[in-house]
């Protein structure tokens, strides 16, 4: 018992407690309990998929899913949307003189884009910027940024993060803030204006709200010192490479300027997609008595100044109102319906195989 | 009492004086320079550490090691470097690392670098803290070990003092009192027995528990007093530490340069206990690890199931794949890339404002893709195995169906990871005696002198025994409440088998008895392994009348007459008297009680004061009162008249105390040897020290027991002295000159006895008819002998018929001149350190020859408990059975149709060739015929049968048997022939190998195994079989009769071989099924996931970005995904354990891979491909050209990936506690949700902060869920049903 105990206890699990007991004592017993677990007789639930089980199942998916997809669908369809690409490839196009802008080039080209709007916006309306083609999820990309620099963290702003490279420090100023993802800032100026008989009613577009609260309150923070002038708290720091303006400068109100300013933010939450849109502004409608676009002519001022030619990018501008699921989508409706027919199809399909080959079915279930 | 010492001192001086005479000086010379060179070299010195030898001591002994053992494999400092040392030498744990150093390369990096090394980490750990564990709990062992007391004699006090055994050194002399463990290998110089014999139970050791004698170093048993260590000035030389047991070699050289020869019987080894002795001394010749029992400690052993070495390749085939999906987006990116003319923004240069070229960046890009798509790799898969592993051991060795009552113990699991290989054996190889059989010796029939008596009273009240008792068992099983289940499907064979005779009888025996104390002695009883032999019923022999009456003539003939009579009775009468005589003698039984101090006992019995009734007796007696279908017998005559005054006293006292316990009949055997145990004073010679037999075999046992149901009781054996009590002649002790011990070389064992009345020298031989035959006197004169002998080979065939083990007993007659002679030769054999066994055996092979055939026993071996059954059921499985086995054919044969191997219908080929080229021919014949038989069946049938050649599948009315014996087995084996047995072993649906040897056996497994590539299970129960389980792909040992050797050398050790079948057909099929499902589930698992990652790079420009947190992507697996699959490979049963009892043909599928072939694993790949298809592009749709960032996107398509994962492990498992599958959801959103909720700042890259919070009170995040999971499991649904 002494000496081979590490033979035996290791294997059969019962530490032997008579070493120093020499052959005294009632030896217990080795008889295992006779529980439940230990005798593998846990009571358990079977998911056994049989005809009977399966069937109903895939009944009622069908039931549950073809109502939710049309709902969806016809939620999506209700909502309204127009998007106009202005990127100015073709030559037609009025902003095709702007297409070779580049970052540094000081004075903004615009161009002016009319369109119509065949039906009106009832409720509030979206405006976004819509990208293609550009890759904002490119894993450095995605990497380029400090995120204790944008919650105001001040030696990060001052020393940002190696991930910042190349765009961290600009002529030994540390770059605030970093990163290629605010080097490469939507910087394009969109302005909406409703023609009505030859005016230009400009549209008002809210810029504040259009950022998530938890960047905008937790996420994002302007640097922290005395007072409250960003121009002094952004002391010592140098604005991106491609901006034209430092970041204290984005906004003339102080809780929409520095890092907190809602355009910058909306930005810095990069795109799952090459094709992408970001919120860009917010038409809020007025009152009852009138959409918040009437159908009718528009026309979009854009200073263009931010150039997607070299990579075949394209840039739009989308209004659109929203529902309870979001933007327009008919796939998550077409989905819904499709899978829940299959199923239901499929559904009737078994059951008359079951029907005709029921008895097949319950001797295949034991060698299973 | 000085007698035999006289004797043993003359024998010694007189051998010594031979030797001296020869040339003492030469001798002391030579001595010398021997010495010189064994002190560097292969021998070892020992010298006591007192003072008279102090410096030489020191010289000597700093080289040994002392009494301190450390089984641990780490120190506390060296355990992490050892550790993580060990741990790299897997080269899954190497690949992770390798990973880790890649994402360090800034070029590359794919992840933080600290994430990346979290899995590896976190298996590092886990596997880390395991080996701490199991270390933790060697080192308390140690400790606790190191820490035991044991008495060292010190030199300073001139006592001997309580010393820690980590403080014992070589050269130390100890004093231990009975009931002690040994502390370290040691030489006995004092036993405080007269004849100084120490007993010693190797229990510890071998898992033996019969008593061992040990014996003093001669020269210093006739010591009255015990030895004074002061005095002690001889040194000891030996061989250097080794593992062998069995052997010990040296000698003990005394200060006049005498020397005395040391042999295992002087050494008293470590872990053993002293019994009956009340005190030894020896001193410590080998200490701690250097201990012969240390030596022996190896351990658990590892072996690599087939399960896992198909995991290997199939990760090999997931390594495949990753640099696949490397290479394309490696490609991609590149192609990608190339396709701008000028440089977009997004694509940031490198650091030092450089870009790269498309190539170089599609080059770094693959290392960076191997980094973020390295969960293809399942690293938790491993740790996974192992914990799943010892979840199935530890439910295996719960099973209460395996505990076996009468032996108190249940399977045990001594390899770790070979559990599932159950589920798939093809072929079983048996040994015979002991593994079918019960190894539990019942003498049947005998012939002595050419006349049989077959004893057919004894055979009858055996079976009626049996009914009886069968019929108890079912009540009896009833009454226990044990496991219903169990008792109703094995519960039809009792009738066929004895079950617990013992616990029965105790049952019976003491139901009435008050005392609480009697549970703990019925559990206690089956611990001490005597058990089995001393069982009064079934060791109990009904004598033949007819010999009977032929021995009560004698007796009576001789008790009259004179000693010199004996040689004028009639030759017949000489030659049952010697049988019966060889039968009590020639053997090591030792007749002992463990409890009871010998000394006392011995002494009066030396002096020939032999008590006559032996509570062996009394307790038959009652047995008879109590089991009453039994006593068609007749009471054993007591035969008190020729006793002497002492004895009848002695018979008196019994007599009186059964008296006092007849009103609690009931409680009679225990009760009356209990009171007897506790009082009886030193003065009174106990008889019921004749209890016990411990018999190193039971066919000894059972031969004793014969002999004493013909009055010829062995009484007490003394290495010097064995005493019988002979029913007409009285006591008459032998003096006992040698033991030739049993080995397998010469299959038979002599004792050499001086005959106390005719005072001649007497070997008696018993042994294997095959060997024995050979050595009888073949003299031409001896026409009576010639006869016997005949007429013996002819009861012996008859014997083997009926599937008895055979034994021949031999006797002759030394002349004093002769054994001078011999024992000259066997001396110096005897002392001879370096040639021994060779010696000893030649030495022996010259003392047994011309024997005189006294006669033949028959001793039956029963079958175990339900082994036809089990055999049919495992056959039905689809498992070839071969039984191999020592014995001869035609017992061999026998027992095979008693255990269903062969059926009577079957065609038995029979391979017996003497040549190698007879025995081709013989196998192509047979092999034709075969043919020509299948060939006229049905065609389909065969179709079907031959891949697997199982003969369920074979065409029904045809089965061969094959029986082989060992000489053609040798011829078989050869290159040459090996292919075409193996064709024939194919065809028939059983292979009875007898006479083989166990290297033979060794060899026919390994060539099954590795000509047929099947997977292979050796179960045995000996040492014999040792071999062949080593070589097995799984090893069973039997915890038997014959020790612990299969035991160790096993993988799995069961009580009984009908637990086979449980263990195969229900353990077997789970584990290997459980296993298999969740080694693809996480195949399946990964892929899936990862293939997610995968697809997301077709849309990042093949950039290496994951649109999911690394946190979580590697938590994925190490947290939200591991602890079910791992219930599921613990618990999860596919067909319950009755129906797979019941329908023994489902183990094929497991047999066969059906679960895991290799089509399955790539229909599980092709399911992980279309999962995660569904899983990536739902979302994707969903979300196409919206304003999601990436870990909004990722977060449902990872979410829904956990319930499509979860869920598809719901699918599969056919039944599982469904409770602990929301673990897996329920911590997944708990954890994203807290991970949302904290870290705003985490610096790199973009964090996930709040996006789980927004999700939750979004409709579309659910909806995308629901359909995602929907769609994916759709297929598998359908496919399920």
């Amino acid at each position: 018992m002494a000496v081979n105990y590490s033979v035996k206890e290791e294997a059969d699990g019962h530490p032997s407690g008579g070493v120093g007991v020499p052959g005294g004592g009632a030896v217990k017993t080795r008889k295992p309990d006779n529980t439940a677990f230990k005798q593998q007789r846990l009571p358990a639930w079977q998911p056994i998929l049989t005809a009977g089980t399966v069937l109903p199942a895939f009944f009622i998916i069908g039931l549950i899913f073809i109502p939710i997809g049309i709902g969806i669908f016809v939620t999506s369809n209700n909502i309204r949307e127009y998007e106009i690409d202005y990127t100015g490839t073709e030559p037609s196009s009025p902003c095709n003189k702007c297409l070779n802008v580049s970052w540094d080039s000081t004075t903004p080209c615009t161009c002016t884009i009319n369109f119509t709007l065949e039906h009106s916006f009832e409720s509030n309306v979206f405006m976004y910027y819509g990208l293609s083609n550009f890759y904002q999820n490119h894993r450095r990309y995605v990497k380029s940024r400090d995120d204790s620099q944008l919650n105001g963290d001040n030696s990060s702003l001052l020393n940002p993060s190696k991930e910042c490279e190349p765009y961290r420090i600009n002529e030994d100023k540390p770059i605030a803030p970093c990163g290629a993802i605010a080097n490469s800032m939507f910087n394009d100026t969109l302005e909406l204006y409703r023609i009505d008989n030859d005016t230009r009613i400009p549209i008002t577009l809210i810029k504040k709200g259009i950022a998530w609260w938890t960047d905008k309150n937790v996420k994002f923070r302007n640097p922290t010192g005395d007072g409250n002038n960003l121009t002094a708290l952004f002391q010592g720091t140098t604005k991106p490479v491609n901006w034209p303006k430092p970041v204290y400068m984005l906004d003339s109100e102080p809780d929409n300027n520095g890092f907190i300013n809602e355009d910058f933010i909306v930005w810095m939450r990069t795109a799952a997609l090459p094709t992408f849109r970001k919120l860009y502004r917010l038409i809020e409608r007025k009152n009852n008595l009138q959409p918040t676009l009437q159908a009718g002519k528009y026309s979009l001022d854009i200073a263009y100044n931010y150039p997607v030619h070299s990579f075949d990018g394209r840039k739009r501008m989308i209004l659109s109102t929203i529902s309870w699921m979001g933007g327009k989508n008919p796939f998550l409706g077409i989905a819904y319906i499709t899978v829940g027919s299959i199923c239901f199809f499929l559904g009737v399909v078994l059951l008359i195989i079951h029907h005709k080959y029921g008895n097949r079915n319950t001797s295949a279930d034991i060698p299973n | 009492m000085a007698d035999p010492i006289q004797w043993a001192r003359y024998r010694w001086q007189r051998l010594i004086s031979t030797e001296g005479g020869e040339g003492s000086s030469s001798s002391s010379s030579s001595n010398k320079c021997y010495q010189s060179s064994k002190t560097s070299g292969k021998h070892r010195i020992v010298i006591p550490c007192l003072g008279h030898f102090k410096e030489e001591y020191e010289k000597v002994s700093k080289l040994y090691m002392n009494n301190k053992i450390r089984t641990t494999k780490y120190t506390l400092l060296n355990f992490l470097p050892r550790n993580l040392f060990e741990q790299f030498h897997r080269v899954a744990n190497l690949y992770f690392l390798f990973l880790v150093v890649l994402n360090w390369v800034p070029l590359v990096e794919a992840f933080q670098k600290e994430i990346t090394m979290l899995p590896l980490i976190a298996v590092l750990t886990i596997i880390a803290v395991k080996d701490g564990l199991e270390d933790y709990s060697k080192y308390k062992m140690d400790k606790r070990i190191n820490n035991l007391l044991t008495k060292v004699y010190s030199r300073k006090e001139k006592k001997y003092i309580d010393e820690c055994w980590k403080n014992v050194n070589v050269g130390d002399f100890i004093r231990l009192s009975r009931n002690e463990i040994i502390p370290a290998d040691m030489v006995l110089l004092y036993s405080s027995d007269p004849d100084g014999i120490c007993y010693i139970e190797t229990a510890g050791l071998d898992g033996e528990t019969n008593l061992k004698q040990r014996q003093v170093v001669r020269g210093y048993s006739e010591q009255v007093s015990e030895i004074d260590p002061e005095k002690f000035s001889s040194r000891i030389e030996c061989e250097s530490p080794n593992n062998d047991l069995t052997r010990f070699r040296g000698f003990v050289e005394h200060s006049n340069k005498d020397r005395v020869g040391l042999s295992k019987e002087n050494l008293l080894l470590r872990g053993c206990t002293v019994r009956n002795t009340e005190a030894v001394v020896g001193i410590v010749v080998y200490a701690g690890h250097e201990t012969k029992a240390m030596l022996n400690n190896s351990g658990p052993h590892y072996k690599r199931s087939k399960l896992e070495r198909k995991v290997n390749t199939d990760i090999l085939w997931c390594v495949l794949l990753l640099i696949l999906m490397c290479l394309t987006g490696a490609i991609g990116h590149g192609i990608w890339l190339s396709r701008y003319s000028e440089i977009p923004f997004f694509n940031i240069p490198e650091p030092d404002g450089k870009l790269i070229s498309p190539t170089l960046a599609g080059f770094n890009m693959f290392w960076t893709m191997i980094i973020l798509l390295q969960v293809l790799i399942p690293v938790s898969l491993y740790v996974s195995i192992e914990i799943v592993k010892l979840g199935q051991i530890y439910l295996i060795q719960n099973d209460i169906d395996f505990y076996h009552e009468k032996t108190d113990s249940t399977v045990q699991c001594r390899a770790l990871n070979i559990a599932e290989d159950l589920g798939q054996i093809q072929y079983i190889f048996s040994d015979k005696t002991g593994t079918l059989t019960e190894n539990k010796m019942v003498f049947r029939r005998c012939s002595i002198a050419g006349q049989e008596y077959c004893h057919e009273e004894n055979a009858k009240r055996l079976e009626s025994y049996q009914e009886v008792n069968s019929e108890d068992e079912d009540s009896a099983d009833r009454q226990c409440g044990s496991s219903t289940h169990m008792s109703e499907w094995h519960g039809h064979n009792c009738s066929a088998v004895n079950e617990p005779l013992n616990r029965k009888s105790l049952h019976q025996l003491s139901g009435s008895y008050p005392a609480p104390g009697r549970e703990d002695r019925a559990g206690d009883v089956p611990h001490s392994g005597h058990f089995a032999f001393s069982s009064p019923i079934e060791t109990d022999v009904v004598p033949d009348t007819q010999l009977l009456e032929k021995f009560n003539q004698i007796s009576s003939h001789s008790c009259q007459q004179s000693e010199e009579a004996s040689s004028n009775l009639s030759l017949e009468t000489m030659y049952i008297t010697d049988f019966f005589l060889a039968l009590a003698i020639c053997n090591t039984v030792v007749v002992s009680v463990p409890n009871q101090p010998r000394k006392k006992v011995r002494r009066l019995s030396s002096l020939g004061r032999t008590p006559i009734k032996s509570l062996e007796e009394i307790r038959q007696m009652f047995q008879r009162f109590s089991v009453w279908r039994l006593s068609s017998s007749p009471l054993p005559s007591v035969k008190e008249s020729s006793s002497e005054s002492p004895s009848s006293f002695v018979s008196k006292l019994s007599i009186f105390r059964m008296k006092l316990a007849s009103p609690a009949l009931d409680g009679a055997v225990q009760g009356a040897a209990e009171p007897l145990n506790t009082d009886s004073p030193e003065n009174s010679p106990v008889p019921q020290e004749l209890d016990i037999v411990n018999a190193a075999s039971p066919d000894e046992a059972a031969l004793v027991h014969a002999a004493r149901a013909y009055k010829c009781i062995l009484q007490s054996r003394t290495p010097d002295q064995v005493t019988v009590d002979f029913a007409g002649l009285g006591s008459l002790t032998f003096q006992l000159l040698h033991i030739l011990p049993f080995d397998s070389v010469r299959k038979r064992m002599s004792v050499v006895v001086r005959h106390p009345v005719s005072n001649s020298v007497v070997v008696y031989t018993k042994g294997a008819d095959s060997v024995m035959m050979d050595l009888l006197r073949t003299a031409s004169e001896e026409m009576e002998q010639k006869k016997i002998k005949e007429r013996t080979q002819k009861h012996l065939d008859d014997y083997a018929r009926r599937g008895l083990r055979t034994l021949c007993v031999a006797k002759k007659v030394l002349s004093d001149a002769e054994y001078a002679e011999w024992l000259n030769h066997h001396f110096l054999a005897e002392t001879s350190i370096d040639n021994r066994e060779v010696l000893l055996l030649e030495s022996a092979i010259r003392l047994e020859t011309e024997l005189t055939l006294l006669g033949a026993t028959g001793i039956e071996d029963r079958l175990q408990e339900g082994v036809p059954d089990t055999i049919q059921a495992l056959r039905k499985a689809g498992i070839k059975i071969w039984m191999l086995t020592g014995d001869k054919r035609e017992t061999a044969v026998n027992i095979a149709y008693a255990c269903k191997l062969l059926e009577p219908d079957d065609r038995i080929f029979t391979l017996k060739s003497q040549s190698r080229d007879a025995c081709a021919l013989v196998m192509s014949k047979i092999l034709e015929g075969i043919q020509k038989n299948t060939s006229a069946k049905k065609k389909p049938s065969q179709k079907l049968g031959n891949v697997f050649a199982s003969p369920s599948t074979q065409a029904p009315g045809f089965s061969a048997g094959l029986v082989i014996d060992g000489r053609t087995l040798e011829h078989v084996l050869h290159d040459s022939l090996q292919n075409i047995f193996l064709e024939l072993t194919e065809k028939c649906r059983a292979v009875v190998c007898c006479r083989a040897t166990p290297l033979q056996k060794s060899v026919l497994v390994r060539l099954v195994r590795n000509k047929l590539k099947a997977m292979t299970l050796a179960v045995g129960d000996g040492a014999n079989d040792v071999s062949m389980i080593q070589v097995a792909d799984t090893g069973v040992g039997i915890s038997g009769q014959e020790g612990m050797q299969a035991v160790m050398a096993s993988d799995f050790a069961i009580s009984q071989f009908r637990h086979l079948r449980k263990l195969l057909l229900v353990h077997g099929h789970w584990c290997y099924t459980r296993l298999t499902n969740m080694v693809l589930y996480f195949f399946y698992k990964n892929v899936a996931y990862v293939n997610l990652l995968f697809w997301y790079q077709f849309f990042c420009g093949f950039s290496g970005t994951s649109m999911t947190d690394y946190w979580i992507l590697i938590l994925f697996n190490l947290l939200f995904t591991s602890v079910p699959p791992i219930i599921y490979g613990v618990l999860d049963k596919d067909v319950p354990a009755e129906i797979l009892m019941q329908l023994p043909q489902l183990y094929m599928m497991s047999q066969k891979s059906v679960a895991y072939l290799p089509s399955t694993f790539w229909m599980t790949l092709l399911d992980a491909f279309y999962q995660s298809l569904v899983c990536f592009f739902v979302p994707y749709f969903t979300y196409y050209g919206s304003d999601i960032d990436i870990f909004s996107f990722g977060n449902p398509i990872n979410t829904a990936a956990l319930f499509i994962i979860l869920f598809h492990l719901l699918i599969e498992c056919k039944s599982v506690v469904s409770t602990l599958f929301s673990e897996g959801i329920l911590f997944y959103f708990v954890f994203t949700l807290a991970f949302g909720a904290t870290f705003k700042t985490r610096n790199q890259p973009s964090n996930s902060y709040w996006i789980m919070e927004k999700h939750m009170t979004d409709p579309v995040f659910y909806l995308v869920c629901i359909l995602t999971t929907c769609v994916a499991l759709l297929p598998r649904c359908v496919s399920v049903l």
